[in-house]
């Protein structure tokens, strides 16, 4: 007798995502579709979809689905929380729509505690619109609103969402994942894994800010951008637990070194 | 229930309560504190929920996130508020959310000032936000038409999923008035089992998506003309609008809204007992306008006066319905001044003796 050892998560939708290859957010959505299979809350979840290009998430879950304006994810995932605080309810972000346009909605979501999971996909790029500087571009990255790579005396330095976020007194747990190289994908789950879990517990406002590659937009090839992202994000925006509801201490991700792309090459 | 002497926002928010409303977002401004503020208290006796939202565009946001579960949900604000909230309202209207929107609008543009005015009809009847949209728009003149109003507006919202707006000005905010509220209110429209709400997507029923998004242009055309067909339904089933003194035989018919309505209806009373004959037509949908009962009660007048507190605004409705058959003139007052009676009845005479020029389109 066949066994099935490996199939798609239930809370995921049978199709395929337009996602270009080498982009990580089919990833982060897996992982998500996972934990939420885990944890049994497909038939509680409600997402929001951002404006960005994950726009299109609602096809991907099979959970119900808002699809919210640019940056507003939080401000929407409140009201549905609010209106139903039994149903399940995660916010989807890119950078643009949370650290740029919906930075106001990110940060009174997180001070009021509200109990949703956000899940931040950080490309350091503004990928649907087609590769303008975002917050969080690195310096001197190169984007076409930032044709000589971007200068942080005239835009400043790029902004680091979880450490922001961390120092609010509001409980909520806080942490940073990358998704770049399976190890690190195997933390990011459980990373996320415990944020839906606060949720359902009811304790605190939970986000998972997520490196990822965007290889059209950074104009390199898959293996290039993972190798990218490790040589020039990982040590800008460091890996691990910023928050715990608990108070305890930033924990760093246990992992050391090069592991990932430097190997793929 | 008994008459109760409220003040018009604390009626809005008992009416929002009594149309069993659970759910209020908003953010301060003046002149509707008093809405957030008995809303604040009222909805946690009622095992409710206020949130303070840190703007009005957070709030724009959060009411369509609450309405997409499929419950009551409203917020009120006041015209700088309610242009922060235009893309959310363009959203609520694509995704036919229903929601009750309060606008009591004050002076404008900019930051103007806090006093009554009506310069917001433009922003609230023909869009505020981008796309092909509408809303309900409803103004009431009185404190009890006011709470009657804000009841039907959830029935209106959920029998077409579609946003409402109370288009009141500061007058019907602050001034109290003896309200009722009825018990066992039939609702003015049948309402279905929201079975399109984002709710959990249990067994395998297909996921529900609140959503405005259409990609593709043909589906995206689809979705405009079953939108405008809505709003055309609602032209045909929910104009409304009274009449004041058109069973007499008129001179000048005057068309206003609002409290400014209740200032005419006085100015009316006084030219009467000058022997002058005037009557009104006071629009209650300003979205559907009562084009056709101002088109038909100007028949029995020699001109029409349009008075509003702005520059002109509604007029142009007034000028679509007459198709050019009566002359048009205006009084309006702006920047958080009142018109009186005395003023109207002054501008009726002019209008009447020919000493009043005509407003026309070059
Ligand atoms: C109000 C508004 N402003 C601008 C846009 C255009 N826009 C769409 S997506 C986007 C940026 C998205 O970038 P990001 O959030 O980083 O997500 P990514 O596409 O990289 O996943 C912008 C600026 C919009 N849709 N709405």
């Amino acid at each position: 007798m066949p066994e099935t050892v490996f199939s798609r998560p239930e809370a995921l939708q049978q199709v395929t995502t337009h996602y270009c290859p080498g982009c990580t957010h089919g990833v982060i959505h897996r992982l998500v579709g996972e934990v939420v299979d885990e944890l049994g809350l497909r038939e509680r979840t409600v997402g929001i979809a951002p404006v960005g290009c994950s726009v299109l998430a609602y096809n991907y879950f099979a959970t119900d689905f808002h699809e919210a304006s640019h940056g507003r994810a939080p401000a929407v995932a409140t009201g549905v929380k609010r209106a139903r605080p039994d149903l399940i309810v995660f916010a989807y972000q890119g950078d643009g729509d949370l650290a740029s346009i919906g930075m106001a909605e990110i940060m009174h979501c997180a001070n009021r505690g509200e109990k949703v999971t956000v899940v931040f996909v950080n490309n350091a790029i503004y990928g649907m619109t087609g590769g303008q500087m975002a917050p969080t571009t690195m310096p001197g990255q190169i984007a076409t609103t930032c044709p000589l790579g971007r200068d942080v005396s005239l835009a400043g330095w790029p902004i680091r969402m979880a450490e922001l976020i961390s120092t609010l007194r509001t409980p909520a747990f806080v942490a940073r994942a990358s998704v770049h190289a399976p190890l690190y994908t195997v933390n990011a789950k459980a990373m996320l894994k415990r944020a839906f879990q606060y949720q359902v517990e009811g304790t605190c406002f939970s986000i998972v800010e997520i490196l990822s590659t965007c290889p059209t937009n950074w104009g390199l090839p898959p293996a290039e951008a993972t190798a990218w992202l490790e040589d020039n994000m990982l040590p800008y925006y460091p890996l691990g637990v910023f928050k715990t509801p608990g108070g305890e201490d930033r924990a760093p991700l246990p992992l050391g070194g090069r592991i990932g792309a430097s190997h793929a090459k | 229930m008994a008459k109760k002497l409220m003040k018009g926002s604390e009626a809005i928010g008992e009416a929002a309560v009594r149309a069993n409303c659970k759910l209020f977002f908003g953010y301060p401004i003046t002149p509707q504190n008093e809405i957030p503020e008995y809303m604040s208290h009222r909805l946690p006796q009622v095992g409710g929920t206020f949130v303070q939202a840190e703007s009005e565009v957070a709030a724009s946001n959060m009411i369509y996130g609450a309405a997409g579960t499929g419950e009551r949900v409203f917020t009120s604000s006041s015209s700088p508020g309610i242009s922060l909230m235009a893309e959310g309202i363009s959203y609520l209207a694509g995704s036919e959310l229903p929601v009750v929107l309060v606008n009591i609008m004050r002076a404008g543009p900019g930051l103007g000032g806090i006093l009554p005015s009506q310069a917001d009809y433009f922003q609230a009847t023909k869009g505020g936000g981008h796309g092909d949209y509408r809303l309900l728009v409803l103004a009431p003149w009185s404190v009890q038409e006011a709470a009657d109003l804000v009841q039907d507006a959830f029935d209106l919202a959920d029998f077409y999923r579609n946003p409402v707006m109370i288009l009141g000005d500061g007058l019907i905010g602050q001034m109290m008035e003896p309200v009722e509220f009825k018990e066992n209110r039939v609702p003015c429209k049948p309402l279905k089992p929201k079975d399109w709400a984002a709710t959990g997507c249990k067994g395998d029923r297909p996921t529900n998506i609140i959503n405005s998004l259409f990609l593709d242009p043909q589906v995206l055309e689809y979705h405009n003309q079953k939108l405008k067909a809505k709003y055309d339904t609602m032209s045909r089933d929910e104009v409304r609008f009274t009449e004041y003194g058109t069973g007499d035989d008129y001179d000048l018919l005057i068309v206003a809204y609002g409290t400014v309505a209740r200032v005419c209806s006085t100015a009316i009373e006084d030219l009467r007992e000058d022997g002058i004959k005037a009557a009104m037509v006071r629009p209650i949908s300003l979205f559907p306008f009562p084009y056709e009962a101002v088109r038909r009660a100007a028949k029995k007048a020699k001109a029409v006066l349009v008075v509003e507190l702005s520059c002109g605004q509604m007029i142009e409705d007034v000028q679509l319905a007459l198709e050019g058959s009566r002359p048009v003139h205006f009084y309006g007052r702006q920047g958080g001044m009142l018109a009186s009676p005395e003023e109207v009845a002054q501008k009726a005479k002019e209008v009447l003796a020919g000493t009043s020029q005509e407003v026309r389109h070059a």
